[in-house]
């Protein structure tokens, strides 16, 4: 290990522009001749657009355009898509209604878009936006998850019947079915998974501008995919062709999933930006980003578990209603399917398992993607299901897991996944050490003697991370493929840039990729700049999220670097005079073998530039690859968490007091950052559990728009977090990395969940766990009762 | 339309100003010291904090010509020249950002916190004096830290000064 | 925002003068300016308090502690007066928001706004203050009138706080999960024989005192004493933070807890 390769924790290089306040963030970007844009969104979660009057807010001052639905549909505007064709059990696809990017007849959520005003300066769009008077024929909304499929229900499209966009289903129903029958206990819980904003602290914004002379389009977009963001308004919106399309994503301020669609705001800044023929800006305020960012979770869900006398598990099945909002965000369809139900295995040797989705509209903002997506959930309804199992049985809930770990690799699970490699119970065995499990009931007493409740909860989770090979998710609805792309530009110098589709929007993967390449080529990290996040530079990419970088970016940065080092040793072959089969390439320095010829890596690129020593006959001068990489499975993140707390009775206010994370993710590029990504997911996992809740009332207003109401997780609602990793590499990638992203916040939910119902003595616990809740299950806690 | 003059990072500016302009506002687009960030609209996320008069505020909730004659240092003043401030060392050492949206806001927050509570400060009071800043990156657990790290670094310096 | 005109006065007669037509008085702006940004205050001009000096002084005027008006939570939790003339008030603009709130933030500001959900009012009320204003002293019995409202005539200006002296206090907040106001703050003062409690964050009509705990605390000025006086319900707020039932609950559990952090 070179003290900047692989393995090494190395201090982040994008750090400094950051620490000095130098990033540079849409917002931060202000563009020649900048115009505003400002949305006027429906109050209302439910209504028909009669009419709009923009006359008024025309003669306001400072008005350059105001449009409407009607405007982008006279321009041939496409709506916005859903990139993953769902087919529901019957066979027949999923029945989704139009998504235009400003409402045409109808608005459907609080927040829905339904005109755009421009002006000179923001002060002036917003006070337009003000005097533009939309008459409004109120409808009833359908708000409630539970009740949304229900005949006489209002429907939120026509062309999905009684709110269903499919009834879609995993697994072998009849092999369930016989289980159950044969099972000697069955564990049956009700969960809901409830709705949470991601709340990314950089807002979402977008600048859109048109150059007359060129007759090109560029667009300054928070996205963590740019090339999809250009893909998509190009094919589908058809704002311009690709090769008139620029789409740069500088730095992102956190993206949590939040930033891979493409959404109305920028649709419409890039459209309009020609149209009013300036630079249209956009950035959202916090209130905005609540109500018209993509929401996460929000399932309701029957789940059971059958095992037979000695605990062991025979079968699994669930049944889950998810929420997916007024119209289908961009890769909405997929998370509470594919990204779910295959991960419905845990860790477990579970023989059969079946699971029933239906995904259903509602008038709430648009459900998508949030860290983890459909993998927090599915762990959710595991892990729950087998710490209660094992709490029913009297055995011990680690107990319980470890008999039924799956211990042998490659597992082949009932609901489509390949578990490549793993160690689960070595996981385990490190997270109950570091937890000091054996002394648990020794601090149970301790906490009673003091009049509070602690408790301790076990989640083992796993996840699928870099979903791949692009042939089988192709095969189930993908629209798109999940490789990945990079380019290594060697300059003459032996200096590097790298170019790559995936986007760094907080995980640091201008040092890591950098670590990547400093490891192969020998050369310091200081040498080595890595490009992102720009159309006009890299080709194409298809960004950052389901922690595919790492297993999929930095692979296909691999490839192209064995193709690197393959041409700099036929240079130096031919420069030192060695047969290429004798030239060795060790910690930067070609040799020949048996020789004492050698020549440093930067030697060889200047060689492979200037083309004096070799036939440009056999070898073409330069010295740069690219590659696109495939992967051929997914990747099988796992781990032990355990979370220990203690419960005021009085009040209900938990408090964590200690939180052990044992991963294992495979091979660690840089675990300080691979640490730092654990940390952020737990705490995003320990904020659904008991602080956040996106919460609708009756008539679709959202009462949680603000930080006033929606609790994100402060320094002082965490404790500090102990740790720890187990490492098997992964053997689906060429670097045996599995993804570190999401971990955090797939785990934790059910780790929370778990101690809580362990302190209070009962399994009746809604997330969030906020102090009311708790409580309140406080007073219904079995104990409590036998006492009154 | 009004005139404001106030001292921010060492210079003086005048520039005038629409009533409504927020120090926020005059920081970002009339100065273009885009490192003060905005994350919120009710005062809570401190991704906008900057020190007026030595204190931290939060500059999203301060009028522009409230600051008349005050002296204003954001993150780009922090550092003396080339060399970072130790809050700011800190945090790269102890990968207390990940995005860096909330970090310069965090940076200012600590800085003061130190200055109140001392280069002894314990977690306990790091995570409480915490709650005017939201991260969504990085659970806290390497800002608590590197805070800690940061005021022992900034009690030497100023031991080393003294 | 909307536009508005700006005044910044030197005098607090100069500023009264300017209090008509719509002017709203800016104290720290910890809430004018957030909802001004939400355009949901559209003063036709803000008079900024913030160049007066004289109402930042923290004074022991006899047998009185009088904080000026535009002293901010972190002068008044921070003073050496307050610490030594009224030790347990020093906690309530100590719980306020976060640092950089209670940097900026007044104590006039806060009592003038009357927010249901603030600190101040319950200690204000508790303590039996006296709101000093350009025109007259107003006990504390008699200033709070309802949500976001007070006796304060359109051009008054809170010049300072007046806390009389010799009272056991104790203020204990359950914050807010979220926003971090006061779920539920109860403040209680014992002065000779006589004990005040009064909660704030909890009350549909603002902050409010409560007998039966006062009377049992009379007797005597100990936890024990209120542990079966059950805060009713009634009246109280209801939200997606906390129902009724929960914040009787824990009023109960703050007067117990405020009881005993009392100095």
């Amino acid at each position: 290990m070179t003290a900047t390769g692989i393995g090494a924790s190395v201090r982040r290089t994008e750090d400094h522009r950051f620490i000095t306040g130098k990033g540079q963030y849409v917002d931060d970007i202000n563009r020649p001749g900048q115009s505003y844009a400002v949305f006027v969104r429906s109050p209302h979660a439910h209504a028909t657009l009669k009419k709009i009057d923009i006359s008024a807010a025309e003669k306001a001052p400072g008005v350059l355009g105001i449009y409407t639905g009607d405007d982008l549909a006279a321009d041939k505007v496409g709506g916005l898509i859903c990139g993953w064709l769902i087919h529901s059990k019957d066979g027949s696809p999923m029945k989704a209604g139009a998504h235009p990017a400003l409402a045409q007849g109808k608005v459907r959520y609080v927040g829905d878009h339904v005109a755009v005003v421009i002006a000179e300066t923001l002060a002036e769009a917003r006070d337009a936006a003000e005097l533009v008077a939309v008459d409004y024929d109120v409808l009833a909304p359908c708000v409630d998850l539970a009740k949304a499929q229900a005949n006489g229900q209002p429907q939120v499209h026509a062309e999905a019947p009684n709110n269903t966009v499919y009834a879609w289903h995993l697994g072998d129903k009849a092999a369930v079915d016989a289980a159950f029958a044969q099972a000697k206990h069955v564990t049956k819980i009700d969960l809901v998974n409830n709705r949470l904003i991601p709340n990314a602290m950089e807002p979402r914004a977008a600048i859109g501008e048109y150059d007359t002379g060129q007759g090109g389009f560029t667009l300054y977009t928070t996205s963590q995919n740019p090339h999809v963001a250009r893909l998509v308004l190009s094919a589908f919106n058809g704002i311009a062709p690709e090769n008139k399309l620029r789409v740069i994503a500088p730095d992102v301020g956190g993206g949590f999933g939040s930033k891979i669609f493409i959404y109305a705001e920028e649709t419409v800044c890039i459209w309009a930006a020609k149209k009013v023929g300036r630079p249209v800006k956009w950035t959202a305020d916090r209130t905005e980003a609540f109500l018209s960012d993509a929401h996460g979770r929000d399932h309701v869900t029957t789940a059971e578990l059958a095992m037979d006398a000695d605990g062991k598990i025979l079968a699994l099945r669930a049944n889950t209603k998810a929420n997916l909002g007024a119209y289908l965000s961009t890769f909405a369809s997929s998370v509470p399917t594919y990204l779910y139900a295959p991960l419905l295995s845990g860790q477990y040797n579970i023989p059969a398992i079946y699971c029933e989705v239906d995904g259903v509209y509602t008038n709430t903002a648009p459900v998508d993607a949030y860290r983890g997506a459909g993998r927090p959930e599915a762990t959710f309804v595991v892990e729950r299901l087998v710490e209660v199992a094992a709490r029913q049985l009297g055995t011990d809930p680690a107990e319980f897991r470890r008999k039924n770990f799956i211990t042998s690799f490659p597992h082949e699970t009932p609901v489509i996944m390949t578990y490549d490699t793993g160690d689960y119970d070595a996981s385990m065995r490190k997270a109950l050490e570091m937890a000091d499990y054996a002394n648990i009931g020794k601090r149970k007493a301790e906490s009673a003697k003091q009049g509070k409740l602690r408790g301790v909860g076990f989640s083992a989770y796993i996840e699928a991370c870099g979903i791949a090979p692009s042939k089988a998710v192709g095969s189930l609805g993908a629209g798109v493929g999940l490789w990945e792309s990079a380019e290594v530009r060697v300059n003459p110098v032996g200096t590097v840039e790298v170019l790559t589709g995936s986007h760094s929007h907080g995980q640091g993967h201008e040092t890591t990729f950098a670590q990547l390449v400093s490891h192969r080529l020998g050369i310091p990290i200081e040498q080595i700049s890595i490009v992102h996040g720009d159309t006009d530079k890299v080709q194409m990419g298809m960004g950052t999220y389901g922690s595919r970088s790492g297993a999929v970016g930095m692979s296909a940065i691999s490839k192209a670097l064995d193709k690197v080092v393959a041409k700099a040793t036929k240079v130096a072959s031919r420069c030192m005079e060695v047969p290429e089969t004798e030239v060795d390439f060790t910690d930067g320095v070609f040799s020949g073998r048996g020789t004492n010829k050698s020549m440093a890596f930067g030697e060889v690129a200047l060689q492979a530039y200037v083309a004096h020593k070799f036939d440009s006959s056999e070898i073409e001068p330069g010295l740069k690859e690219g590659a696109f990489y495939d992967p051929k499975n997914f990747t099988f993140p796992s781990g032990v968490h355990i979370a220990e707390v203690e419960v005021d009775p009085e009040t209900g206010v938990t408090r964590i007091d200690r939180w052990t994370a044992v991963d294992d993710f495979g091979i660690l590029i840089n675990p300080m950052i691979v640490e730092g990504q654990v940390h952020g997911g737990i705490a995003q996992g320990i904020g659904q559990a008991m602080l956040e809740n996106a919460v609708y009332d009756a008539n679709g207003q959202l009462l949680t728009a603000s930080y006033m109401d929606y609790c994100m997780p402060r320094a002082d609602d965490l404790p500090s977090f102990d740790v720890a990793m187990t490492t098997t590499a992964c053997p689906s990638n060429p670097l045996g990395i599995k993804g570190c992203g999401e971990a955090g916040a797939i785990a934790a939910p059910a780790a929370l969940i778990n101690a809580i119902t362990d302190a209070i003595g009962h399994e009746n616990l809604a997330m969030p766990a906020t102090p009311q809740t708790v409580w309140r299950a406080v007073q219904k806690a079995p104990s409590k009762m036998a006492a009154e | 339309m009004a005139t404001v003059s106030m001292t921010v990072n060492g210079k003086t500016v005048t520039k005038t100003v629409d009533s409504r302009r927020l120090l926020v506002e005059f920081l970002r687009e009339d100065l273009r010291l885009t490192g003060t960030h905005v994350g919120c609209d009710t005062s809570q996320c401190g991704a906008c904090v900057v020190h007026v008069d030595g204190r931290a505020i939060k500059s999203c909730t301060a009028l522009a010509l409230s600051c008349e004659g005050k002296t204003v240092t954001t993150i780009e003043g922090l550092a003396n020249g080339a060399t970072l401030h130790p809050m700011q060392e800190a945090f790269r050492e102890h990968h207390a950002l990940q995005c860096g949206y909330c970090t310069p806001g965090m940076i200012m927050a600590s800085v003061d916190l130190v200055q109140r509570n001392g280069p002894g400060v314990d977690e306990h009071t790091i995570r409480r004096e915490l709650d005017g800043n939201i991260c969504r990156c990085t659970g806290y657990h390497n800002i608590v830290k590197a805070i800690a790290a940061g005021a022992a670094a900034m009690g030497s310096v100023r031991q080393a000064a003294e | 925002m909307y536009a508005f005109d700006y005044h910044r006065p030197a005098t607090v007669h100069d500023a009264q003068g300017l209090l008509k037509d719509g002017a709203k008085l800016l104290a720290g702006g910890q809430t004018l300016i957030p909802t001004m940004k939400q355009r949901l205050a559209s003063p036709s001009a803000v008079v900024d308090l913030g160049a007066i000096g004289e109402l930042r002084k923290i004074e022991q005027n006899g047998n009185a502690l009088v904080i000026g008006a535009m002293a901010t939570h972190a002068e008044v939790a921070g003073s050496k007066t307050v610490m030594s003339a009224l030790p347990g008030l020093a906690g309530v603009p100590g719980a306020i928001g976060d640092p950089h709130v209670r940097n900026s933030g007044t104590i006039g500001g806060s009592v003038a706004n009357n927010d249901p959900a603030a600190d101040y009012p319950a200690a204000v009320l508790a303590l039996g203050a006296t709101v000093i204003t350009s025109k007259r002293q107003i006990a504390a019995d008699n200033f709070f009138d309802g949500l976001f409202t007070t006796v304060l005539g359109e051009d008054e200006i809170i010049t300072a706080l007046s806390f009389p002296l010799g009272a056991k206090f104790g203020y204990a907040k359950f914050a807010n999960p979220a926003s971090r106001y006061a779920l539920v703050g109860v403040a209680v003062a014992q002065r000779g024989s006589e004990v005040r409690v009064a909660v704030t964050g909890a009350g549909s009509n603002g902050v409010f005192r409560v007998p039966a705990m006062e009377a049992a605390l009379a007797k005597s000025f100990t936890p024990a004493a209120i542990t079966s006086v059950k805060a009713d319900a009634s009246g109280l707020m209801s939200d997606i933070h906390a129902d009724a039932a929960y914040r009787a609950n824990l009023i109960g559990v703050m007067a117990k807890r405020a009881v005993e952090a009392a100095a």
